[in-house]
C-alpha cells in the first residue's frame, strides 16, 4: 500500500471505528444510536446557525492548541495554557469595561492586554526553568490555581462585590453584525480570522525565522543547540512566552467574542486541557491543530444537541465524543494493523 | 569440517538500493569469524538478518546444516543465536542480574526469583571468567564490565553463537585485551563468534578467518593467518590505503592559542584541568595524548565557552576569551569537532542540512534580518556534502539516519568550512574505518598547511603519533610533556601518560617543550 493511500485511510478508519463504538455503548445504554448520531450531525450542520456556533467553539481550540503545540515544539510542556487563558480573558474583559475608546483602538488593545497577560503568565514558569531548572510541569500547573482564583478576587474587586463583570463597550468586542446576520443570529465573532492569522503566525516563526530554528534545536537538544552557540535559556524563556501569549489569545475570544465579560468561577474552563490534545491530535504543527480544534470543537458543541433531540443523557453523550476522539488520536495503532494486513497480504503471493 | 551457520547469496533491498548484494558468510564451529567492511558497508544488515530483525529478499540461511526461516529475533534466540550490541541494551539502574533477566524473568510462586537467577549468572561468570558481581549496580560499573553483562545475558539464554557488533569501539585499551581474552575462553568453551568491526589490528588478532564486504557486495573470505593488515584494507577500501599519513614538514607560525595557568572544574566541583599552559601555533598540529578522563574534555569545553573557567587565560589570535559565550567564541575564529556526535555535535532529529548549518545558520547570506532562506541552507549542505563526500540521500535526511562516519564528515565539513583559525578536533575519528580515518587525518593536515592551528585530542597512540607536529601529553589536568613524535615511542607515551616520569628525561623534555614555546 502507498504511503498516501495509508496517510488517508488512517483517519477514515478511526473515524468509523470511532463512531461504531460509540453506537455499540449507546446500544447497550438503551438509546437509538442513529437519532443519537443524527442529532450529532445536526448539532453541528443542521443549519446556519449551528454551523455558526460550532466555527465559534473551535476558535478558543485553536489558540489554545497553538499555545500548546508551539511549547511542544520547542521541548516544553506547557499545562498552563489553562491559567494563561483565564488570565487573557480577564485582562481582556477588563480592558473592554474600564474605559471606551474608538474601536480601531479599543480592539487591538484589549485582544493585546490577554497576550500580554498570557505572556506574563508563560513567562514565570519559562523563568524558573531557565534559572534554577524547575520543571515548567510543576509550575504551571500552579500557575493554573493562581490564575483561577487571582481573577476570581479580581473580578469581585472590579464588580464591586459581584460575580461577573458588566458587558465590555461594543468598541472592543469582535462579534460583527454581518456574521450574525449570516448565521441566523449565532455569536460567531471576528475571532476566528484571528486564530486562523495565528495558525500563520506560529508556521512562519517555526518555518521561516532564525528564532524558529533555536527554538526547535533546543527542543530537540539543548547540548547540540548550546555547542551551537545558542542562548538555551532565553529560547526556553521565549518559547513560554509565545506559547502564554497564544493561550491569553484564546481567552481573549471569550471576552471579547463569545460572553464579552468576565464572570468568576467555578473550575477551570477546561479548554487550555483539551487544547494538549488539540495539539496531540495535529502532531504539533500548525495544520495540524487546525484539524485538532475542528475535531473537538464540533464534537463537544454538536454533542449539545444530542440530549434534547435524542434524549441521550449528557453523561453517555460524554462517554461517546470521548470514544470518538480516543480512537483518532489512536491512528498509530491503526496504521500499525494496516502495515501488517499488508505485509501479510505481499507474503501470500 | 561443519558450519554452525551459512548465509548463502543474501541479498537485501531497501526501496531501490542494496544494502546486501549476493553476500555469503559461513561461520564454523569454534571459530572467531571477522566481518570486516566500512561503515555503511552493509555488515550491521546482514547481522540483523541473522539476527531477524530484516527479512532477506533473496538467498538462505542455514544453522547447523537445517534451512532456517528467521522471522523475528526470538526464533534466534531459540537458534541459539545471541547479539553483544555495539550500544548496549541495559537499564542503568537495575542490577547486574535484573538486566540479564529482562523479559525472561523465572518465578517462583508467581513472584521473581532474583536469587537463583543470580546464582546461576555468578556461575556463568566465574564458568567464562567474567568476573562480573551479579548484584552490581550497571550504572556504577564500568563501560567494559557493562559489555560483559551483554555477553552474559546472551550466555544465560543459551547462546551458542554470539554476535559482537563493533564490540572494541568504547572501550580502554585495557579492556580491549580483556576481551579478547574473554573471546578466546568463549571459543575454548564451544562457542562460536562473529566479530564485526573494522579494525585491523584485532582482526589479526584475535579472527581465524575474514569475510570481507564492500558497498553491499560479498568480496570473499580469507584465512586470517594467510593475509596481513595491507591487504585486509584494500579488499575493504577497494584501493590501496596509506597508514601513516604522509605529511609535509610544518612551519608553525605565531601563537593562535594560548592558555595560561588554566583551571576547571567539573560538574561535581572537582578540579579536573590544574594549572595547565599550552599553547598552539598557526601551522602545526599540537595533538594531546592521555588516558579518558585526564581532564581533556573539562579543557576542551573551557576553550569552546561550554565550561566555565575557574581562574587562568585563554587567548586566541591574541584576543583573551576566556568565559565567553560559544557564540562569541566561535566567532573569534574557532572550530570544534565535537567528543561526542550525539550529544554535542548534531541535532538528531533535525536534517542533515540544518544540522550543517547549525551555527551559521543566522548570518548572511543565509539568513537576513532574522528570516532564513532554507534554500541557502541547502544549497551549503550540497555542497558539504560533495566536498567531503558525505553519503546521503539529500541535506533533507534526518541526521538520525546517517551512518556514524557520514555524521562525523558532515560535522567535519561544517567546521573545516567556516575556515577557522583554530580547529579542536575530539576524537575526530572514533568508530570510523581505516577509509574515512584516512580522510579526516588528510583533512586536518590540509588545514595545517594552510596555515591554521589545529589542536587533536586522541586516545588512540597511533592517531596521535601519525598526525601530530608536537604531542602534549596530558596526565591529572596537567601537561606533564610536551614532545616531537620522531623523538619519542609509544611506549615512552605511554609512560608519561599513566604519570610515570622520568626525573632526568622529563626534565630534558621540559626544557624542550620550552625551548618551543620560546621559538
Amino acid at each position: 500500500m502507498s504511503n498516501r493511500a495509508t496517510n488517508l485511510l488512517v483517519p477514515i478508519i478511526s473515524v468509523i471505528l470511532g463512531l461504531l463504538v460509540g453506537a455499540v455503548i449507546m446500544l447497550v445504554s438503551g438509546y437509538d444510536p442513529l437519532k443519537g448520531y443524527a442529532a450529532l450531525w445536526n448539532g453541528i450542520f443542521g443549519d446556519l446557525y449551528t454551523i455558526g456556533e460550532t466555527i465559534r467553539q473551535i476558535t478558543p481550540y485553536l489558540l489554545a492548541g497553538l499555545a500548546v503545540a508551539f511549547a511542544f515544539r520547542s521541548g516544553l510542556f506547557n499545562i498552563g495554557v489553562e491559567g494563561q487563558l483565564i488570565v487573557g480573558w480577564f485582562a481582556a474583559a477588563y480592558v473592554g469595561v474600564a474605559v471606551e475608546l474608538p474601536k480601531i483602538i479599543h480592539l487591538p488593545l484589549a485582544i493585546l492586554a490577554a497576550a500580554v497577560a498570557g505572556a506574563i503568565w508563560g513567562f514565570v514558569p519559562g523563568l524558573l526553568k531557565a534559572k534554577f531548572r524547575v520543571h515548567e510541569v510543576i509550575v504551571t500547573i500552579m500557575m493554573n490555581y493562581i490564575a483561577l482564583h487571582v481573577t476570581n478576587a479580581l473580578i469581585r474587586t472590579v464588580s464591586d462585590g459581584g460575580d461577573r463583570t458588566g458587558n465590555i463597550y461594543a468598541s472592543a468586542s469582535l462579534r460583527s453584525e454581518f456574521l450574525q446576520n449570516l448565521t441566523e443570529f449565532s455569536r460567531l465573532h471576528f475571532g476566528i480570522i484571528i486564530a486562523l492569522v495565528m495558525v500563520g503566525v506560529m508556521w512562519l516563526i517555526l518555518e521561516k525565522t532564525t528564532l524558529g530554528f533555536e527554538l526547535k534545536a533546543v527542543g530537540f537538544n539543548q547540548n547540540a543547540s548550546q555547542y551551537a552557540g545558542m542562548n538555551v535559556n532565553k529560547n526556553i524563556i521565549l518559547a513560554m512566552v509565545i506559547s502564554g501569549a497564544f493561550a491569553g489569545l484564546g481567552g481573549a475570544m471569550e471576552a471579547l467574542g463569545t460572553f464579552e465579560y468576565v464572570s468568576s468561577k467555578g473550575g477551570f474552563t477546561g479548554i487550555g486541557f483539551d487544547g494538549i490534545a488539540v495539539a496531540l491530535l495535529g502532531m504539533n504543527t500548525p495544520l495540524g491543530v487546525v484539524f485538532g480544534a475542528t475535531l473537538f470543537g464540533s464534537l463537544k458543541y454538536g454533542a449539545l444537541n444530542m440530549p434534547n433531540a435524542a434524549g441521550i443523557p449528557i453523561e453517555i453523550v460524554e462517554i461517546v465524543i470521548a470514544v470518538i476522539i480516543f480512537f483518532v488520536a489512536s491512528g498509530y495503532i491503526i496504521r500499525l494493523l494496516l502495515l501488517r494486513a499488508s505485509a501479510k497480504k505481499k507474503e501470500a503471493k | 569440517m561443519e558450519y554452525v551457520i551459512e548465509m548463502l547469496n543474501i541479498r537485501k533491498e531497501f526501496g531501490t538500493f542494496v544494502a546486501n548484494d549476493n553476500i555469503t558468510l559461513q561461520l564454523k564451529k569454534g571459530e572467531i569469524h571477522a566481518l570486516l567492511g566500512e561503515n555503511g558497508a552493509g555488515k550491521s544488515t546482514l547481522m540483523n538478518i541473522l539476527f531477524g530483525l530484516y527479512q532477506p529478499e533473496g538467498g538462505e540461511i542455514r544453522v547447523r546444516g537445517k534451512k532456517v526461516d528467521i522471522s523475528n529475533p526470538n526464533i534466534a534466540n531459540d537458534l541459539g543465536i545471541g547479539m553483544v550490541h555495539q550500544h548496549f541494551m541495559l537499564v542503568e539502574n537495575f542490577s547486574v542480574t535484573e538486566n540479564i533477566i529482562l523479559g525472561t524473568e523465572p518465578t517462583k510462586y508467581g513472584v521473581t526469583n532474583k536469587k537463583d537467577a543470580a546464582k546461576k549468572v555468578q556461575a556463568l561468570s566465574e564458568q567464562y571468567g567474567l568476573n562480573v558481581d551479579p548484584n552490581a549496580i550497571i550504572q556504577d560499573i564500568s563501560v567494559g564490565m557493562q559489555q560483559r553483562v551483554e555477553i552474559l545475558k546472551t550466555l544465560y539464554r543459551g547462546a551458542e553463537i554470539l554476535i559482537f557488533d563493533e564490540p572494541t569501539a568504547s572501550l580502554t585499551p585495557q579492556e580491549i585485551v580483556e576481551l579478547i581474552q574473554i573471546m578466546k575462553r568463549l571459543i575454548a568453551e564451544g562457542k562460536s563468534i562473529i566479530l564485526i568491526t573494522h579494525k585491523l589490528k584485532e582482526i589479526m588478532d584475535v579472527s581465524d578467518r575474514v569475510t570481507v564486504i564492500r558497498k553491499g557486495q560479498g568480496i570473499g573470505t580469507v584465512i586470517t593467518a594467510e593475509t596481513n593488515p595491507n591487504d585486509l584494507a584494500s579488499l575493504m577500501v577497494g584501493r590501496q590505503v596509506e597508514f601513516t599519513t604522509v605529511k609535509g614538514e610544518s612551519f608553525p607560525g605565531e601563537e593562535t592559542l594560548d592558555i595560561k595557568d588554566l583551571v576547571v572544574l567539573d560538574y561535581r566541583g572537582i578540579e579536573k584541568v590544574k594549572h595547565l599552559n599550552l599553547n598552539v601555533r598557526k601551522g602545526e598540529i599540537v595533538g594531546i595524548a592521555g588516558i579518558d578522563g585526564n581532564g581533556q574534555s573539562e579543557l576542551i569545553e573551557a576553550i569552546t565557552g561550554l565550561r566555565k573557567v575557574k581562574s587562568g587565560t585563554i587567548s586566541i589570535n591574541g584576543k583573551n576569551v576566556t568565559n565567553m559565550k560559544p557564540r562569541k567564541v566561535t566567532e573569534s575564529g574557532v572550530g570544534h569537532i565535537p567528543q561526542d556526535r550525539h550529544k554535542h555535535g548534531l541535532v538528531l532529529d533535525f536534517p542533515i542540512g540544518h544540522n550543517i548549518s547549525l551555527q551559521t545558520y543566522y548570518t548572511k547570506p543565509i539568513s537576513k534580518s532574522g528570516i532564513i532562506d532554507y534554500n541557502k541552507i541547502n544549497e551549503k549542505a550540497l555542497q558539504i556534502i560533495k566536498d567531503f563526500d558525505v553519503r546521503t540521500q539529500g541535506p533533507s535526511e534526518l541526521a538520525r539516519s546517517l551512518s556514524g562516519g557520514n555524521q562525523q564528515k558532515a560535522i567535519i565539513g561544517r567546521e573545516v568550512d567556516r575556515d577557522p583559525d583554530l580547529l579542536i578536533a575530539a576524537l575526530p575519528t572514533r568508530g570510523l574505518d581505516v577509509g574515512a580515518i584516512e580522510f579526516i587525518h588528510s583533512r586536518l593536515i590540509e588545514q595545517r598547511d594552510k596555515g591554521k592551528a589545529v589542536l587533536l585530542i586522541s586516545f588512540e597512540l597511533d592517531e596521535v603519533m601519525n598526525v601530530s607536529d608536537r604531542i602534549a601529553v596530558i596526565h591529572d589536568g596537567e601537561i606533564v610533556d610536551i614532545v616531537t613524535p620522531e623523538t619519542t615511542s609509544e611506549q615512552e607515551l605511554g609512560l608519561l601518560m599513566a604519570g610515570h616520569t622520568n626525573q632526568k628525561k622529563a626534565q630534558d623534555l621540559t626544557q624542550k617543550g620550552e625551548d618551543q614555546h620560546v621559538e
